[in-house]
């Protein structure tokens, strides 16, 4: 794991410097501590900052090829790179490290662009070939590793964070507004858009080939679902022996390593999966990571400490307060780099500190099952309310919705009739391929009420859920609603959100590297052909997972509903009705109206609020910390530029 | 301060963040105008139960008695005889 950064010409122009390089490779020290590495041509620069994994000594980046033709920077793990480097010796290539990342330059020799087709693993790649003068990107195929770019001044450049373009004089910060109103809906902008004005996203799935000047964009990969008419005729007792060896597969390949590797652990059947899995069928010691919390409405300890009991692992547990919370926040801004609506990151950012304290870079983590395997409450929640659209005036089948949200303090459907109406909004899509996500979508869109006049004006036409269409396949029609709900999740929430803010930043800020299992492709396409009615099994989510891993997990886990992991929001930000200090500042009047983004006087009621303790539901919570989140990266990144996280007394 | 007045000011200042007026009509549904999400009604029920001294029944817990100022104004005389 590691960042990368590099700059193109795309005009004849003045060469990359080494100082513009350093500069940009140094801004992203966290994401490789352990050396960096450089390579220059006249057109081009690659840097790379490495964190050591895999051939400790003779990986230091960038890698060639045998006649030093190829160059390539690579940010991630090929895990199938033995098998590839096997081949690869067999077709007559020469290998000078032991790293995965000399397949990538050999592969490429093999079969060019689509080199990419042979990597099981998760990657954000540069690439140069200098006989024919062609630079390649690409990233993973569900969106694990980051990669970022902007075009100004006749150059791209690239890299894994944008603090590390932002470290180049030559480009602008700037917050896109309908980057921001995006996030603001659908929980992640919408790629390419990043939340800055200019600044790219590589898609998940994607391929950039510069040449000559051009660029050229194209799709390796995409989540793909059988039409509907298909239907696979093997028994529960064929698919769960197909999908327990291919786990257990994914697993092994996961566990590659020159370093030990530690495992996160939730209390919930994803993680429980996964460590039972390297428990029974690897020899790998187990050593496992959890966080937990004060308010029993997050906790899960109990569940951890059973699987702790009945896995017999080395365990380390995280208590995280809500004043923890609210003290790692700004930090978290940092790495995010992106507006967000919930604080769920920041324990997990408390957590992957947890493990580098413990002297271990790289866990293995649950994030992807819910998206493979159908295990999210919205997904339940549609086929609820596309059940209920059948017969619209049924009383009973609504009811069915009171039924999904156990684990919530206050639940949305806890007020009687209110329930109906609410879940009834939308109804009218229900032909849409988003129709699932509408709830969810209109709840977060109320922030969009804090806007100033002078945001609204700049966004003339503010974000709707048709943009969504933009990023589907044609045929998404053609497939089941759940396999709909789940292709809208997986390149939405899953790679803008839970695989990114949530999940590689947080990791990355304390050099640990996620490593995700459920996203090998061969086990999301392998699920891709599962029977919807094997996902969700009238509401019992994830059926054929744990149907699979009956025997090899605690009943009480196996048996659990789920409970998605999250943290306290807004009252993680006062003390005894007080708000924190950079609180303060960040939502007065004189900062709220210099940034332009909100009116100060409506975010002045909606702070109130939240220091009365008088913001319970999911709305107020989203929008406090959408504002304070938004604010942090206009204070911390487009005022101050600063590498280092918010420090108050900077802004005094 | 009369009910509708009191009630009136918190969903202005609550809901809508705002103290004009203007923006909420005494009539207006509060989800079909959007003032609401359903955990917002849970917060509606807790503030009339402190502030009128009242219990909401789930049974009441409907529309009809809740979804805008002039709806929870007639509920709360109801439940005062």
């Amino acid at each position: 794991m590691c960042g990368i950064a590099g700059i193109i010409n795309l005009k004849d122009g003045i060469p990359p410097s080494r100082n513009e390089l350093e500069g940009m490779i140094h801004a992203v020290h966290h994401r490789g501590p352990d050396g960096y590495g450089f390579y220059y041509h006249d057109k081009l620069g690659l840097a790379h900052a490495r964190l050591s994994i895999i051939d400790l000594i003779g990986g230091d980046q960038p890698i060639h090829n045998e006649d030093q033709s190829v160059q390539v920077v690579f940010n991630g793990e090929i895990f199938n790179y033995l098998e590839l480097r096997a081949q690869l010796q067999k077709k007559g290539h020469r290998f000078y490290t032991h790293s995965d990342t000399e397949v990538i330059v050999h592969l490429y020799e093999e079969h060019e662009e689509e080199f990419v087709n042979h990597l099981n693993g998760q990657f954000a790649i540069a690439l140069w070939d200098s006989k024919k003068q062609k630079l390649l990107l690409a990233r993973d195929r569900a969106g694990i590793r980051p990669l970022f770019t902007i075009e100004t001044g006749g150059r791209l450049y690239f890299a894994s964070e944008v603090k590390s373009l932002f470290s180049h004089p030559a480009i602008p910060r700037e917050i896109n507004l309908t980057a921001l109103q995006e996030v603001f809906t659908f929980w992640t902008t919408l790629p390419p858009h990043s939340l800055f004005e200019s600044v790219e996203i590589l898609p998940p799935g994607h391929l950039m080939v510069i040449n000559k000047g051009e660029k050229r964009l194209s799709r390796y990969w995409d989540w793909s679902f059988p039409n509907e008419q298909i239907d696979n005729h093997k028994s529960v007792t064929e698919w769960s022996e197909e999908l327990r060896a291919l786990m257990v597969d994914s697993v092994r390949l996961q566990l590659r390593s020159d370093v030990p590797v530690g495992a996160y652990l939730s209390g919930g059947l994803d993680s429980s999966v996964l460590t039972s899995l390297i428990k029974n069928f690897t020899d790998t010691p187990l050593r496992t990571f959890s966080i937990g919390f004060e308010e029993e409405e997050f906790d899960e300890s109990g569940f951890q400490k059973d699987l702790v009991d009945y896995l017999g692992t080395k365990h380390t547990h995280v208590l995280c307060k809500r004043s923890d919370i609210g003290a790692a926040f700004p930090k978290v801004i940092s790495h995010t780099e992106s507006a967000i609506v919930r604080t769920a990151p920041t324990p997990l950012m408390l957590l992957s500190g947890a493990v580098r304290e413990a002297g271990y870079k790289v866990v293995l983590t649950g994030e992807g099952a819910d998206e493979v395997f159908g295990g999210y409450d919205i997904f339940k929640e549609a086929k609820v309310r596309r059940f209920w659209s059948h017969a619209p005036d049924s009383h009973w089948r609504p009811m069915i919705l009171q039924r999904l949200y156990p684990y919530l303090k206050h639940s949305p459907t806890a007020s009687g009739a209110f329930t109906k109406r609410f879940f009834q909004q939308g109804m009218e899509h229900i032909d849409k391929p988003y129709f699932a996500h509408i709830p969810r979508w209109s709840t977060t869109q109320r922030i969009l009420q804090f806007f100033s006049d002078e945001a609204r004006a700049a966004v003339p036409h503010p974000v709707e859920y048709a943009a969504i269409n933009r990023l589907l396949p044609d045929e998404i029609n053609s497939w089941k609603p759940l396999n709909r709900d789940q292709y809208i999740e997986a390149n939405t929430l899953l790679s803008g959100y839970l695989l990114s803010s949530q999940g590689d930043r947080v990791a990355m800020a304390n050099s640990i590297e996620g490593r995700f299992p459920f996203l090998d492709h061969r086990v999301i396409e392998f699920a891709a052909t599962l029977p919807c009615r094997y996902k969700i099994m009238g509401l019992n989510e994830k059926y054929m997972l744990k149907h699979t891993m009956q025997g090899l997990i605690p009943e009480s886990i196996r048996n659990r509903s789920k409970q998605p992991y999250r943290a306290p929001d807004s009252q993680s930000f006062f003390v005894d009705g007080k708000p924190l200090e950079y609180v303060d500042y960040l939502f007065s009047e004189e900062r709220i109206r210099k940034s332009g983004y909100y009116n100060p006087k409506t975010v002045s009621m909606l702070m109130k609020k939240c220091a009365r303790g008088k913001a319970l539901g999911f709305a107020d919570n989203m929008a406090f910390v959408g504002i304070l989140s938004s604010m942090l990266v206009d204070e911390m990144i487009i005022e101050k530029n600063a590498i280092e996280p918010y420090n108050r007394h900077q802004s005094s | 301060m009369s009910s509708e007045a009191k009630i009136r000011n918190y969903i202005l200042e609550n809901y809508l963040f705002t103290d004009d007026e203007s923006a909420l009509d005494s009539a207006d549904s509060f989800l079909d105008k959007g003032i609401l999400d359903s955990t917002g009604i849970l917060e509606v029920i807790y503030f009339l139960e402190d502030e009128f001294e009242i219990k909401v029944e789930d049974t009441e817990m409907v529309p009809e008695n809740l979804d805008s100022v002039n709806n929870i104004v007639s509920f709360i005389e109801r439940k005062r005889q």
